[in-house]
């Protein structure tokens, strides 16, 4: 039916676009890679000479990183667990009949509306700090010893903020999802003598899989870069203990000039996100079909 | 007796839930409070809850000791501009894949959506040494050029999915009527479509406000917006709750507004269309 006429005009809309993501995917991403098998620090110019892939062996060898990774997936798996339990449990209590819910619904969501550094920076001063923080009062109240947080747990207590922010999202989407169900199959459920449990775990839970898969992958694309709410409560620390990849990348390019040994790092998370991103974009791709 | 279970249990999930939503907004509640109390009552034990001194002090001091308004501006520019700027180059994308899809059109969207993916370290030196030999570190401008950028995917994807659904056939019964492009796009498409761009605009104000991995590492003083702003709370000297509680307060407060408009958009925008 399109002309060719306004086959071409749609090009030509399109083109800004397309040309600007090209631009902004290839130019720096190619950048990196070069630099990447450079020996290359800002506080040597003028001194950059190839070395193949030794930045590379670095990077991967370097304890450093494996404390990285790990933290990375403890980061990102323990936040999916509290958020994808929360949110199912949460969407579920929301769907029920009650009095205000569209007001109890403002409150469960407000927190993915705050910004991560002034979220990052409520919990750990006015929550987890040890002195100060309402833990510390709620634990001396009942006569226990105050517990330093973010000195002896910083890669949970940094879970438990982050999950506090995306606890939220999970909710919203499984909840979006839970009112697409067709109710009279509970119904018809329900009257076949079907007990609470087996209805969810039979009917409510199998509707909201592709939901929950739709977060699982969303949320991990955006836990894999978590960076704000380290910078302002650890610095990655004590030591590497709540470092992540995308910390690691950051310390090394932009506090040690590193550019090099940053470069080969930023690769590796492209690599891992892009491990992530296959699924989320064939899931994403079929929907699109139907 | 049916009828009167049934409104027990309405009682039971009314407490349950307001007791959860509480739970989770409190840590909001607390800072919006603290910001009204003066530093010795932010860390008064017991803690006070509504029993001290209400005092503006702590939004004024913020004012006057770091010039709070300068980062709010910045914020509002960064994100305004972004959004704009990305919407302008979004929109012709958009319309031409939703109306005159072409073979390609699946693919262009789904490598649109593929650059979202690519984590931000991934090409942090690069755009960083690039901003410093060019001025950009530091400016408004290039946050506004990397936000931008950085959101384009969501942008046309929201859009698409919106455009998507304005019935092709209404476009065809104008121009049997005789209506040209421009007046299509002026009387038929634009009042159906800005319901769409309105949501897309507040979802993407939202993200750019919050964004907080380039704000962070490509800005210092001068163009700092909020999110920067605050995090120089990490380092403070002497006491500083109340003060933090009133700098943040004022950080969220619009955007915590705009969001509880933009609820429905914001499953349908960071989704990409997955989840309605």
């Amino acid at each position: 039916m399109a002309t060719d006429h306004s086959r071409l005009a749609g090009r030509f809309m399109i083109s800004p676009a397309v040309l600007l993501l090209l631009g902004w995917m290839i130019v720096p991403l190619s950048m990196t890679i070069y630099f990447s098998f450079l020996n290359y620090n800002l506080l040597s110019p003028g001194m950059e000479e190839f070395i193949g892939l030794t930045n590379y062996e670095f990077f991967l060898t370097d304890p450093a990183f494996f404390d990285a990774l790990g933290n990375t997936l403890l980061l990102v798996g323990g936040v999916l667990v509290i958020t994808i339990i929360g949110g199912v449990g949460l969407a579920l209590l929301l769907d029920q009949p009650m009095w205000g819910q569209g007001i109890v619904r403002i409150l469960v969501i407000a927190p993915f509306f705050v910004m991560p550094t002034v979220s990052a920076l409520v919990w750990k001063n006015m929550f987890m700090n040890p002195v100060n923080g309402l833990f510390a009062h709620a634990a001396k109240f009942m006569g226990l010893e105050p517990f330093d947080f973010l000195a002896h747990a910083p890669l949970f207590s940094i879970i438990l903020i982050v999950a506090w922010q995306w606890l939220p999202f999970a909710t919203l989407i499984l909840l979006t999802a839970l009112q697409s169900l067709d109710k009279e199959q509970l119904e018809a459920a329900k009257m076949d003598g079907a007990r609470k449990f087996r209805r969810f775990y039979y009917i409510v839970l199998p509707h909201l899989a592709r939901a929950i898969t739709v977060v699982i992958l969303i949320q991990t694309i955006f836990l894999l870069s978590v960076f704000a709410e380290i910078l302002v409560t650890t610095n990655g620390g004590p030591g590497t203990a709540s470092t992540n990849i995308t910390y690691l990348v950051y310390l090394q390019s932009l506090l040690q000039f590193d550019v090099g040994s940053g470069s080969a790092g930023g690769i590796v998370a492209v690599v891992l996100a892009n491990i992530v991103a296959f699924f989320l974009m064939r899931m994403i791709g079929k929907n699109l079909e139907a | 007796m049916a009828r009167k279970s049934f409104n027990m249990n309405k009682v039971y999930f009314t407490v349950a839930a307001w007791a959860v939503g509480l739970l989770i907004f409190f840590p909001i509640l607390w800072t919006i409070l603290t910001s009204f109390k003066t530093e010795a009552e932010a860390i008064a034990s017991p803690p006070l809850f509504l029993g001290f001194d209400w005092t503006l002090e702590n939004y004024a001091e913020v004012q006057e000791r770091s010039d709070y308004f300068r980062h709010f501006w910045n914020s509002v520019v960064i994100s305004l501009g972004s959004t704009l700027v990305g919407l302008l180059i979004a929109i012709p994308a958009a319309w031409s894949m939703a109306f005159v899809p072409g073979r390609r059109t699946k693919d262009v969207l789904m490598w649109m959506l593929s650059t979202k993916m690519l984590p931000p370290v991934g090409v942090l030196v690069p755009i960083y040494l690039i901003f410093r030999d060019t001025g950009l570190l530091d400016t408004r401008t290039g946050l506004v050029i990397v936000l931008t950028l950085i959101n384009l995917p969501i942008i046309v994807w929201m859009l698409y999915t919106y455009f998507k659904e304005i019935p092709g056939e209404i476009l065809e019964a104008a121009r049997m009527d005789g209506a040209g492009l421009w007046s299509e796009i002026v009387h038929v498409l634009t009042p159906m479509a800005v319901p769409g761009i309105a949501s897309t605009l507040l979802l993407n104000i939202i993200l750019a406000w919050n964004e907080a991995f380039w704000t962070l590492n490509l800005t210092a003083a001068t163009a700092a917006p909020l999110t920067a702003f605050i995090a120089s709370y990490s380092s403070p000297e002497g006491l500083f709750y109340a003060k933090l509680s009133a700098a943040s307060t004022m950080a969220i407060a619009p955007i915590l507004v705009m969001g509880w408009f933009s609820q429905k958009q914001l499953v349908r925008g960071l989704t990409f269309g997955a989840v309605k």
